[in-house]
């Protein structure tokens, strides 16, 4: 979305489009990164519950699927969640760009 | 409209109606309520918000987080607003311009805007029996301005207006219970929820859109900024703060208490 002058912007600055900020990308915040562990993963969803980024996606089939980079800001709430398979993470958390 | 099943998978299978790209801090809890606020219904809504971090993150000049009609309104008036838009919509039915969808009504405030500089309008809602629920997310101080005191911070709390040191202790005085001051109003539902407990809150949430008339839900959501925590723990501290009994669960429908989680 391009800036745009007060002149071209609608009455009383009413956004027009539903959800438009899925326009502006969040995932540059991040300092830290998870790490999904698809083996120790028992999709239980609770990361996509607590995610207060809705940065995990699910698919049609209520499954969950990797991470959306975009927008997580890496605050590691579904790394402290996970409950993991036999005391194994499904989500650990790493530095980014390592 | 029957109310939706409260399963993990069922509900992923769901359209997010708060959506991401919102820049609430990392780690915020006050996305995690609305989304499963939102989410616990199919109802069509109309949400208003006083003026808070929420407000101010999650509609930044052209961008929006919400998918529903969203008004924004200033820190005291969220619920005279969501008041007023319900008064207009049910006069707009009755006069048959409109068709009645059902639409419910959500005003979301900060404890700011509720328990101290909303109060008035709230209070004056709740008493004309506008058909709304208001929904308070409760971190304990005015957290978007940097940290001041508010009527909802916890005794002995440090906030940069009430600093623990040598002179004083942090907060001296006792927070407001303001789920019993709701309560009082003699209005047919209150209830107080934490997003640890999610199914808990959908489950209030979809108990308040079956009652007709004013409903209040206060909830707890943890600011890692403001209590100088790390941002992973919004949910553990939540989880916490039931477990400790700091923030009960219950509900209070037409005058009759009930705990809803017994902490072990």
């Amino acid at each position: 979305m391009s800036k745009k002058f007060w002149e071209e912007l609608p009455q009383g600055s009413v956004v027009l489009e539903a959800g438009s900020s899925a326009e502006f990308k969040t995932g540059g915040w991040r300092s830290m990164r998870p790490k999904w562990i698809e083996e120790n993963c028992i999709q239980c969803l609770f990361c996509w519950m607590y995610c207060p980024d809705m940065s995990v996606k699910v698919n049609a089939e209520g499954k969950r699927e990797e991470f959306d980079f975009d927008f997580c800001k890496g605050c590691g709430i579904c790394a402290l969640e996970c409950p993991g398979k036999k005391g194994n993470k499904a989500i650990v958390m790493e530095e980014e760009g390592k | 409209m029957t109310t939706k099943p409260l399963k993990l998978r069922e509900l992923a299978k769901g359209e997010d109606r708060f959506t991401h790209g919102h820049r609430m801090c990392a780690g915020c809890g006050a996305p995690i309520v609305v989304k499963q606020v939102l989410m616990a219904t199919d109802y069509p809504i109309i949400a208003s918000n006083a003026t808070g971090c929420l407000e101010v993150s999650s509609c930044i000049q052209q961008y929006t987080a919400w998918k529903i009609p969203w008004m924004h309104s200033a820190f005291e008036n969220a619920a005279a607003t969501i008041s007023g838009i319900e008064a207009m919509y049910r006069s707009l039915v009755k006069q048959g311009k409109i068709e009645d969808k059902e639409v419910k009504f959500i005003a979301f405030g900060g404890d700011g805007g509720t328990y101290d500089i909303g109060f008035q309008s709230l209070s004056g809602a709740m008493e004309r029996g506008h058909d709304m629920l208001y929904i308070c997310y409760d971190n304990g101080a005015y957290m978007n301005t940097g940290i001041q005191r508010s009527s909802a911070t916890p005794f002995g709390a440090n906030t940069t207006t009430c600093p623990a040191g040598d002179v004083i202790p942090g907060k001296l005085q006792h927070r407001k219970d303001l789920t019993r001051i709701m309560a009082a109003h003699g209005i047919p539902y209150v209830a107080q929820a934490s997003p640890a407990n999610w199914r808990d809150m959908m489950k209030k949430v979809q108990k308040a859109f079956e009652i007709k008339g004013p409903k209040f839900m206060n909830v707890i959501s943890p600011c890692n900024r403001g209590w100088r925590s790390k941002t992973n723990d919004a949910i553990a501290l939540s989880k916490l703060a039931v477990e400790t009994c700091y923030w009960p669960l219950f509900e209070i429908e037409n005058g009759v208490t009930r705990v809803t989680v017994k902490p072990k």
